[in-house]
């Protein structure tokens, strides 16, 4: 049952349907991290994937420009409850990474520079839905958001979206990253509003 | 689940702690915030997170919030909403930016900006009410004088042993020979626990000031994995 709140009326600037249940509309971009900002050379950069029997690709950061980026354009949500509309990206779509690799994996770990790990379901990194982005904006992506690249999942709260990204561990079997094992979703739907466990 | 606001106090012009009663809540440790929902008299719904500023554990609890004139939450909570009224809370969530008397007597050093000291106070007022011995100091910078929230009970902490020190980004108080500016690395330098203590650091504030500080931390020699932040607000 719903307590109402006396002479709370609100904004009513949050009536447009892009926006998930218990969000609200932030033009600003804040940023959020658990620690001190990363800050990594492209040229000390690299990314490494791993799969579920050990076996390892990486990538530079000019292989990796090399594979072909793309344009994004997308809406992203925080579990704090802001989302910010018709953001721009630019990066490397995951399928890119994962073309000619063996697995049947049914999770993926991310890993970043500066220790932070995230937990995600295979089926919302591939088929088009994830990204190592590099850009924002049309602007290299800063460092207090994630730059050199951080990696973009933004059909999920954005704590998904893992800033600094150096690596993705497939597993086959889910395990939770640095804040879902502090409580936070193991999916992060936030249509769901899958925030906590 | 329900809490009930027991009672309230003007902390600044533009900030009002309130007490809620909320019995159904898991006890929270200190740093830990709430989610706070409202729902107008339509079913129209609004959510914010809120840090809570009382001791691990504490009935009732404590959320300090500054109002944001284009807020749509804060304003509500800092002059609208009154002692008997029931809110919609959510939580404790969050285990990061967290402080816990039993995890040892490593040394705190504790640096806020701004609104950001609020989880900061619930280490305090931890420390306070579980007697502990550990070593903490406060670095907190406001923006001038008036702006200071908890002044009386910090006054009191810092006669009990606890170093505060307080900075002010715009005006200093009449009479004092502090300089107004924002906290850097010399500041970090003179008035925070040095490199040698290892202490654990929590900071909390906006972005850029916690920008600004983890950076000075690591350029003075502190390690990354003893410093805790939280940060709020737009980049500029």
């Amino acid at each position: 049952m719903a307590i109402f709140s006396p002479g709370f009326r609100g904004r009513r600037r949050d009536t447009n349907p892009a926006l998930p249940p218990g969000q609200y509309e932030e033009h600003g971009f804040p940023v959020l991290t658990a620690g001190p900002t990363q800050r990594v050379k492209t040229a000390d950069w690299s990314f490494t994937l791993t799969t579920e029997s050990g076996a390892t690709k990486s990538w530079s950061w000019d292989e990796l420009m090399a594979l072909g980026p793309e344009t994004i354009a997308t809406d992203i949500h925080c579990v704090t409850s802001w989302s910010k509309f018709g953001t721009s990206w630019r990066g490397v779509s995951v399928d890119k990474l994962l073309d000619g690799v063996d697995t049947s994996a049914g999770f993926v770990m991310a890993g970043s520079y500066g220790g932070y790990t995230t937990n995600l379901p295979m089926a919302d990194l591939a088929g088009g839905k994830a990204w190592i982005a590099f850009e924002f904006d049309g602007k290299p992506l800063a460092p207090e958001h994630g730059g050199p690249a951080r990696l973009l999942v933004p059909h999920l709260y954005f704590w998904k979206s893992a800033k600094w990204v150096n690596s993705l561990t497939l597993m086959e079997r889910d395990k939770a990253g640095f804040w879902e094992s502090l409580g936070y979703s193991m999916h992060g739907d936030p249509w769901l509003e899958e925030r906590y466990s | 689940m329900t809490a009930t606001v027991v009672g309230e106090q003007r902390e600044t012009p533009t900030a009002r702690s309130l007490r809620l009663s909320a019995t159904d809540l898991r006890p929270p440790l200190a740093g830990q915030h709430i989610d706070v929902r409202l729902t107008a008299e339509d079913g129209y719904t609004a959510q914010r997170s809120y840090s809570l500023s009382s001791a691990a554990g504490a009935d009732p609890l404590e959320v300090t919030v500054e109002r944001f004139d284009d807020g749509e939450v804060s304003p509500y909570l800092v002059d609208g909403i009154e002692v008997g009224d029931a809110l919609e809370v959510r939580g404790p969530i969050g285990g990061w930016l967290v402080w816990r008397p039993e995890s040892g007597d490593r040394p705190v050093q504790l640096i806020a900006g701004g609104s950001g000291v609020a989880p900061l106070m619930s280490m305090l007022r931890t420390r306070e009410a579980t007697r502990s011995a550990t070593p903490f100091r406060l670095l907190y910078g406001a923006t001038d004088p008036d702006r200071v929230y908890y002044r009386d009970e910090l006054a009191r902490i810092a006669a009990d042993g606890v170093q505060v020190d307080l900075r002010y980004s715009r005006r200093v108080p009449n009479g004092s020979d502090l300089v107004p500016g924002r906290i850097g690395r010399a500041e970090l330098e003179a008035s925070t626990l040095p490199p040698a203590d290892e202490p654990s650091i929590f900071v909390c504030g906006p972005t850029g000031f916690v920008e600004a500080v983890s950076d000075g931390l690591l350029a003075i020699g502190h390690a990354e994995e003893r410093i805790r932040t939280e940060r709020f607000g737009p980049t500029r």
